[in-house]
């Protein structure tokens, strides 16, 4: 995570506006983990629930294809940003196919 | 009747995000769902109004920001005062060709129940009267989360709170739950809605919705909370489901007037699994249970007969 | 070098309300929010039948309290709309906390205030204790002694608080019920575009925009709120210049122009009468006898009381023996009470004047402030300079024991 400048009163925006949009991209919240979810590729349908559920949000989508072990073809996959993801377990509790592990975290 | 809902499955809801991570709300705080997924109703031709509150100071502690729509937060007590100011403002400078009049900006208020049952009231009211075109939409955790959980006119009976602690004498609010939706109904604006994070293609049709009325819009959502409620930040999708599975929350809109019921319940839970399931409830007896149950009942009879049929079924479990 | 309009004026008996709200209309103010409060309101019931009838064309929003009517406005102009509001009082006093937002998110409103006592006990009658009172809120404040200054004035705000250097809101003051209702010929522009080119369209401050979204009203932790306020005081330092400035360019254009401190006669004089407002009409008035029988008074009137010009009547004081200066507030809890009384002895500490100041509280409440008063405060003075006496409390005039 970067360490922000202190600028001085002549640099700063004035009033305390902030001019970049979503600049908190650059805090990564993913320190924030004792747990961790992992998408089990093989298992997940796809459904979306938990990218829909996730509050920073820290799931993403990929846009690529992806077949299964068991031959079952996707056009996109899921999976966590662990930058940002503050291992909260929605996404494991949203999960109907249950394939989302909950992993603890190394030390 | 109403018209075919636009957000059916998750495959309707649009990619695009206008929530950046990397904000400071609490690991599986449901605001940040209803927050996402509000931005990506509204797009980008937003300007969002926020209270001081739990979503405020966790999105914007200077100098970042996690929004990427414009966003300005002035003080607890008159979000809907300035989104007033900022309606008027556009419409001004669209009259005077200072912005384009075809141009379509969304104006939303967003606050919480701190500052939307108490000291945000007059404002809201004040705006409703007036009528300004603008989307009004409350998350409810119940209290005031953001300064340590002190209780609300938001806050459901029972409830533990820091400022209504559970102890030899009083255990938990006294008071019940003001219904904030239906003293905005009462101002007879075009569209007033419930909605709970646990319904989300719900939620959203309620956001389109409200943000297409010409005239004030109110959308009431509950936002369970996982550090006020006391429970696992994993469970705060499946409480707010629960709230709607037990009547304790029922989705409801009204529609010029029309009222209706748009979450189902045909197989209703005992409200102890949603209690059972939360700290801030933990004192409750089963006296205190069953009390709460035969209340829920009679809501619910209630809802039915106004709506003409039985959309909340009956105790199954 | 902007070009000139030839404004052809009309003259009109206007109230100092209603010379407000005919300045309001010139000034092409695109969002007027505003609540009804003696002695203001006529102000905005003179808008309200601008806008019925299509002379101004803005959105009247009809607030259900002054602190909505502040919030209002700073939404009005956050996106980048000329806004006005008005109240008194009670009303100023409900808006408090959004001043200081209104000000710290460097939002250029302008706002009138027909200068009113505050409660309790409840009074509607006029006194300077709620302009006062909000001196900290890092609102420029001008105060107007006649109709035509205010109207002069209101113009001259909006050039003065969208000015870059500036981007602070503006407060025009003047006495309620002595002026906001009473009648004086006003020249007013016959145009209502009058002064488009002194005031032009053009937003420059930050403002809520989809096309280039920003943050406003940010959490500042500690590492970064000072910055913040400083920036504050360095704009608050540019408007002493950008006042003047837009004083000279107005009267360049316009033939009528105020100044910082209104003064006449300070060359050589004993005594120096200090005061603000519509009393400064009596003042004149009133030593008008003495002067004919060869006292040497002097006068000024504080026309910008923030930013304080330390420097100007330090000035003023180094050309006089003595300063009377007559407040029409009262900040309590100290012996020297009158709030400019108080700006200039630290003024003068600051230059390593010695002079004596001399406090006089009057019309509070709007206590009526007669030419015997004047001249009886005049004759206390001149006491108080000959016996070399240093005063260690303010003195307040006529108050019945």
């Amino acid at each position: 995570m970067t360490q922000e400048k202190l600028l001085g009163w002549k640099e700063l925006p004035l009033g305390g506006a902030i001019l970049e949009p979503g600049n908190s991209e650059r805090r990564y919240t993913g320190d924030w983990r004792t747990f961790k979810p992992v998408i089990l590729q093989d298992k997940c349908t796809r459904c979306l629930r938990c990218w829909i559920v996730c509050p920073e949000p820290a799931i993403y989508i990929i846009d690529e294809p992806y077949t299964t072990k068991s031959g079952r073809q996707f056009k996109f996959s899921v999976e966590v940003n662990y930058d940002y993801c503050k291992g909260c377990g929605m996404c494991v509790e949203e999960c109907e196919p249950k394939a989302i592990d909950w992993i603890e975290e190394e030390k | 009747m109403m018209a075919k809902p636009y957000f059916r499955t998750v495959y309707d809801v649009p990619r695009e995000e206008y929530l950046a991570p990397g904000h400071g709300l609490c690991a599986g705080c449901t605001a940040g769902t209803i927050v996402k997924l509000l931005l990506k109703v509204a797009g980008p031709n937003t300007i969002v109004v926020n209270a001081t509150g739990c979503v405020e100071v966790s999105t914007t502690p200077f100098p970042y920001t996690s929004w990427k729509v414009p966003w300005i937060h002035v003080a607890f007590e008159n979000t809907a005062a300035v989104a007033s100011g900022i309606e008027s403002a556009l419409k001004a400078l669209k009259a005077k060709g200072m912005i384009d009049p075809a141009k379509r900006i969304n104006i939303i208020a967003l606050a919480g129940d701190g500052g939307t049952y108490d000291i945000g009231f007059q404002a809201l009211s004040g705006m409703l009267e007036r009528g300004h075109k603008v989307m009004y939409v409350l998350y409810d955790n119940e209290a005031y989360m953001n300064t340590g959980i002190q209780r609300s006119g938001g806050t459901p009976e029972y409830a533990w709170t820091t400022t209504t602690p559970v102890g030899k004498i009083l255990k938990g609010k006294v008071q019940q739950k003001k219904p904030i939706a239906e003293i905005v109904a009462a101002h007879r604006i075009p569209y007033v809605a419930t909605a709970n994070p646990g319904y989300f293609a719900d939620m959203m049709n309620k956001f389109k919705k409200g943000l297409e009325v010409e005239g004030p819009s109110f959308v009431h959502v509950l936002q369970p909370c996982t550090t006020g409620w006391k429970f696992d930040p994993r469970y705060g999708i499946v409480l707010a489901r629960l709230a709607t599975e037990t009547a304790l929350w029922i989705n409801w809109q009204q529609e010029e007037g029309q009222f209706s019921v748009t979450v189902n319940v045909p197989r209703r839970k005992h409200v102890k699994h949603y209690f059972e399931l939360q700290g801030r409830f933990s004192h409750l007896t089963e006296e205190d249970i069953e009390k709460i149950q035969k209340e829920v009942d009679l809501e619910v009879d209630r809802i039915n007969k106004l709506v003409g049929r039985t959309v909340i079924g009956p105790l199954v479990e | 070098m902007e070009s000139v309009l030839k404004v052809t004026w009309k003259r009109l008996p206007l109230s100092t309300n209603f010379a407000i709200a005919q300045a309001v209309k010139d000034s092409d103010v695109d969002v007027v929010s505003a609540y009804p409060i003696t002695p203001q309101t006529t102000v905005v019931e003179r808008i309200s039948e601008f806008i019925a009838n299509g002379e101004l064309k803005a959105e009247m929003i009809h607030v259900e309290s002054e602190h909505s009517a502040m919030s209002a406005a700073i939404g009005a102009s956050a996106v980048g709309a000329r806004t006005f509001t008005a109240t008194a009082a009670q009303g100023l006093e409900l808006m408090h906390e959004l001043l200081h937002i209104a000000s710290g998110l460097r939002l250029p409103i302008v706002m009138s205030v027909a200068a009113r006592a505050l409660s309790a006990p409840l009074s509607i009658w006029g006194d300077y204790s709620d302009v006062m009172n909000v001196r900290d809120t890092s609102w420029i404040t001008i105060i107007a002694s006649t109709a035509q200054e205010a109207y002069d004035s209101i113009i001259q705000a909006y050039r003065i608080a969208e000015d870059p250097r500036v981007f602070l809101p503006v407060l025009v003051a003047y006495d309620g019920y002595a002026m906001s209702h009473t009648y004086e010929p006003v020249y007013v522009s016959e145009k209502s575009d009058a002064f488009k080119d002194y005031i032009p369209k053009n937003p420059r401050w930050y403002t809520l925009n989809p096309e280039k979204p920003i943050t406003m009203g940010a959490m500042a932790s500690p590492e970064w709120f000072y910055e913040f306020k400083y920036q504050q005081v360095v704009a608050m330092k540019n408007a002493l210049d950008v006042v003047k400035e837009a004083d000279d360019e107005y009267g360049k254009r316009y033939e009528r122009k105020y100044g910082i401190i209104e003064e006449e006669g300070v060359e050589g004089s004993d005594i120096t009468f200090v005061t603000y407002g519509g009393l400064y009409g009596t003042l004149k008035e009133s030593i008008e006898e003495l002067r004919k029988k060869g006292e040497q008074i002097g006068l000024a009137r504080i026309r910008l009381f923030r930013p304080f010009p330390s420097e100007i009547i330090a000035d003023i004081a180094e050309k006089t023996k003595a300063l009377v200066v007559l407040d029409r507030a009262i900040t309590f809890g100290v012996s020297i009470s009158g709030p400019v009384a108080r700006e200039i002895i630290s003024s003068l500490y600051a230059r390593g004047i010695e002079r004596n100041v001399y406090s006089f509280i009057v019309g509070i409440g709007q206590r009526t402030v007669t030419e015997k008063d004047i001249i009886a405060i005049y004759e206390k003075a001149k006491e108080m300079l000959a016996s070399h006496e240093r005063q260690k409390e303010s003195i307040y005039w006529g108050v019945r024991e």
